[in-house]
Parts: C-alpha cells; structure tokens; sequence
C-alpha cells in the first residue's frame, strides 16, 4: 500500500513538476508565463503578440482565469512569472504570502456598465431601470468581485434589486444576456465590448460608478525576472496602454 | 488469503489495483483532513446549505423519476426495436453524457429558453418558462443524468435471455403482464442501478444547472452550486458542504451494493 502510495506520488510529482532547471541564456529574454486575470484575455494576448514582436527571442504563454484562483495556484507554487490581478484584494494574497518581487503597480482600470441585448430593445436608460418588475436581470454573485461591485453601484443609486439568477462569474451574466435569455446585468465595461454585436451596454455616470484597480508584479519565484520584468514594462507603456485602452480599460 | 482456492493475482494487477484505489482515496483523504472539523456544526445547521441540500435532494430525485419513466421505454425501443439507424438513435440519446454540461446547458437555452425553438412557444402558448425556475434545474439534471440509466438497463435487456419472454408468451400471457412480471423483475438489478447511477449524476450536476436554471438560493441554488460559490467566499464552509455530497452518495453506493444488487439472480424465482 505504502510502496503504491509512494510510486503515485512520484509519477504525478514527475507530470506536474515545473522542469525550471532550464535557466535562460538570453539576458532580458526567455520564456516567461503570465498568470492574468480572465477579464484581461483578448487585451493581453493581443499584447503578448505586441510584446513578443519587440523583443525577439522572447516568449509568453498566459494562463487566464480569475484572480482568486490564479493567486491561489501561484501561492501553492505554480509557475507563474507575472501576475496581473482584476482587484487589489487578490493582488494583497500575493504580496502577505512574500511571493512578489517588487511593489505591484496599477496598470489599469475598469468600470461597470450595464449589458443589455442589442440595440438596448428593453429602452434601459440607467440603474433605476434594472428595478423594473418585467425585466430579468441577473446579476454576479456577492462572492465574486463583479458581485461586490454591482452591490456598491446598486447602493449608491439606492436601487434594490431582484435578480433571477447569482451567476458565479461576470461571463455568466453576458452568456444569458447575449444569449437572449435574460435582459440586462451589471458587468464591467471590458465584458461589453467584448462581447462584440451580441450586446451593448448602458454607461452608469461616474458618480455612481464603481472603479476597479488592475495591479501587476513579478512573482517571487520566477526564474526569468528580467523578461518578467521588460513584460510588465511593456504593458505600461504607451503601446501596451493604447492596446488596453482599445480593449475598454481606462488607464490608471 | 482467506480464499485458497482462488489463485493468487499477479503481482503487478495488484500493484496497478492498489494505486487505483489510492488514486479514489486520496482526494477524499485530502477533504477530509482540511474539513474544519471543530466549526462543522456551525456550517451544517448554516440555513443556506439546509436549503442548498434540500432543493439538491428534491430536484436529483425528481430527475432520477423522469429518467426511469422515459429512459426505460427508450432503452426498450434501443434494445428490442428494429429500426433503421438505431445506432445514430442511440448515440443521439447519449449524447448528453459526453458533451460539456455548461454547452447541454448553452443547447438547452436554444431548445427550451424563452427564444428557444420551442421554448418560445412554451412560454407564448403555456406561459411555461423553464430558465430560473426550479422545473429548470430538473430539467437540466434529467437531461445529463438519463443517459446513465439508458446504457445500463439497455444493456440488461440485450444481455437477458429472452426465452423466459417466449415462454411467458406462450403460455399466454399479455404483452404488458410480461413485460411486469417477467422482463422487469429479470434486469432489476440493471434497473436499479442504472436509477441509482442517474440519480447520483443529477445530485452532483453543476455546469448545465448554472447554466440553464440560474443560481438562486431556494429555486435553483443546488448544492454542488453552493459549494463552488462558497469557495470563492468562505472555503471551510464549501469543504462541509462538499463532504455532505460526499457522505449521501457514499451511503447510497454501499447500501445499493448490499441490499439490492447481493440478493442473486432474480430469474430462478421468476419462471417458478
């Protein structure tokens, strides 16, 4: 029993292990491998492909998915390089476990809008209208960051809401609206135009608006600091932001 | 040891044997030693997994019904039927066991949403709407979970000796009395598991529920829904959830072993 035990940890520790004895020989380049945050996919790969074309040698592969789990995985000694989180809560996860190299920094900003169907069929003007009884509007859940922001606007606006569903994460809420099956949520701005001709989004005034801060950093335990490094230099520079910007981020 | 007449297993089957099971208990080991044991009253009598329980025990059992009483008729017609492309048929019907939960779901919301190609008529004609309804979730888990049921008991019914029909027949009894007093009392044990095996598929079904039914505590928030939301908000609360999920089945899976599937072939008394 003991002897299987031992063999099964072996062969899965030899599958999962990150083989980092391939140190890089080229200063500034090698791979590196990029956790992010999933609202940030089609901007930074449209970056890594940018990114990669300056520098060449280098290379990036990105794992999306969202900040909770993604820190997670990093402090449990996944092979990050760089983490960019959607919120600064996770980012703090990172930098209590003493697994970032430097000082995160906000790279970039995002605000909620309201997702509606194309051509806004249901006339939704503002927040108050998300109260309407016919509507079916679904929402994030409390526990999930795009659930605390949209609990902060609805509070704000003094709006109660009665949503049909507490979707788990933000692309929840845009597959039923894009889907046709619900009529609005509150997503983040990115989400919308993302979603292309499947939807469109009502902007809620600043006033009433929830802004989320996108901080970065090298990790720790990245075996190619300096590549880590130009990376994150390249998404604050004024080609990576025209590329976020471009994507529906606002800039810090 | 205890058995000397059987042959000894050669060592490396049971080298291979012994990781499987290593492999199954592991996971489980891993729950229970991060479960936090001395706050799991608090997180067991919480109302929120009460309710999360409850909807989860109400909507699998309800699926586990719907599966018998249309999977059964189907696995008949998939057994005993000649009828052209039964193979396609077949593979249609099993479909759902493969593809993704959440694109069951994403099809479900094109067959049966409010713009579905009937789901809009359910709901202009019948005022019937199935997303974010309870309905929903049931309809989400049969969907995944008939399947299970289909195999199983189609298999029984190729499987079983059709000679006790013949007999039964002509002696001459109807159709229907033979079909209850012969066909079903023989594959039973397929019967029963094939249930079984559906009712725990729906009990754990996550990805089409969300999908189709929503997530709202009380109407569509089942457990395996709660237990991924609590994850995100309060991790020691979604490890006693989960082993809850864990314990049910478990209990089942065993008292299904002992008691109904143990209790020998059912054929000798039925052609007394």
């Amino acid at each position: 029993m003991l002897i299987a035990a031992t063999i099964a940890l072996a062969l899965l520790m030899t599958a999962c292990g990150n083989d980092s004895s391939t140190t890089d020989s080229t200063p500034g380049g090698g791979p590196i491998t990029v956790f992010a945050a999933a609202s940030l996919t089609s901007a930074f790969k449209e970056i890594g492909s940018a990114f990669t074309a300056a520098h060449p040698g280098a290379s990036v592969t990105f794992s999306f998915a969202a900040s909770s789990e993604l820190v997670t995985q990093i402090n449990q000694g996944a092979p990050a390089d760089v983490f960019a989180s959607a919120d600064q809560s996770n980012m703090t996860k990172l930098t209590d476990a003493k697994n970032s190299a430097g000082a995160p920094v906000v790279f970039a900003t995002n605000s909620a809008q309201i997702i509606v169907g194309p051509g806004n069929p249901k006339g939704i003007t503002g927040v108050a209208d998300l109260a309407k009884p016919d509507l079916i509007v679904v929402s994030c859940a409390a526990e999930v960051p795009c659930g605390k922001y949209s609990a902060q606007i609805l509070d704000k606006a003094g709006v109660t809401l009665t949503p049909r569903s507490l979707e788990a994460n933000v692309k929840g809420v845009v597959a039923k609206v894009t889907l046709g099956e619900a009529d609005a949520g509150i997503v983040y701005t990115t989400d919308v135009i993302a979603a292309g001709d499947k939807a469109a989004g009502v902007v809620i005034p600043p006033a009433l608006n929830v802004v989320a801060q996108y901080p970065i950093a090298v990790t720790k335990t990245s075996a190619h600091r300096a590549a880590a490094q130009s990376f994150v230099d390249f998404v604050r520079s004024a080609a990576g932001q025209k590329i976020l910007t471009s994507n529906g981020f606002g800039t810090p | 040891m205890t058995r000397p007449r059987t042959a000894p297993l050669p060592l490396p089957i049971v080298a291979l044997a012994v990781a499987a099971v290593c492999f199954f208990a592991l996971p489980l080991i891993g729950l229970l030693w991060r479960a936090p044991w001395s706050h799991a009253w608090t997180y067991l009598s919480d109302d929120a997994t009460a309710t999360a329980l409850r909807l989860s025990l109400v909507c699998s059992l309800w699926a586990m019904v719907l599966s018998v009483v249309f999977g059964v008729p189907l696995a008949w017609l998939l057994a005993r039927a000649q009828i052209p492309g039964r193979g396609v048929l077949r593979a249609l019907c099993t479909l759902s066991m493969v593809i993704p939960p959440v694109v069951g779901g994403v099809a479900l919301f094109f067959s049966l949403g409010r713009r579905g190609l009937v789901g809009q008529y359910l709901d202009r004609w019948f005022d019937i709407r199935l997303p974010y309804t309870t309905a929903g979730v049931v309809v989400a888990q049969t969907f995944v979970s008939m399947p299970f049921l289909v195999i199983t008991v189609e298999a029984a019914l190729r499987q079983m000796d059709t000679r006790f029909e013949d007999a039964a027949r002509t002696m001459g009894a109807a159709p229907g009395y033979t079909l209850r007093r012969v066909t079903l009392p023989t594959i039973r044990p397929a019967l029963i598991a094939g249930a079984v095996l559906a009712w725990a598929r729906a009990l754990g079904e996550f990805g089409a529920t969300i999908m189709f039914a929503g997530n709202f505590p009380g109407t569509t928030q089942t457990l395996p829904l709660s237990v991924y939301l609590s994850l995100e908000s309060r991790p020691e609360a979604a490890i006693i959830q989960a082993l809850i999920l864990v314990a049910i089945s478990f209990a089942v899976l065993i008292g299904l072993r002992d008691r109904w599937l143990g209790a020998g072939p059912a054929t000798a008394q039925v052609v007394r």
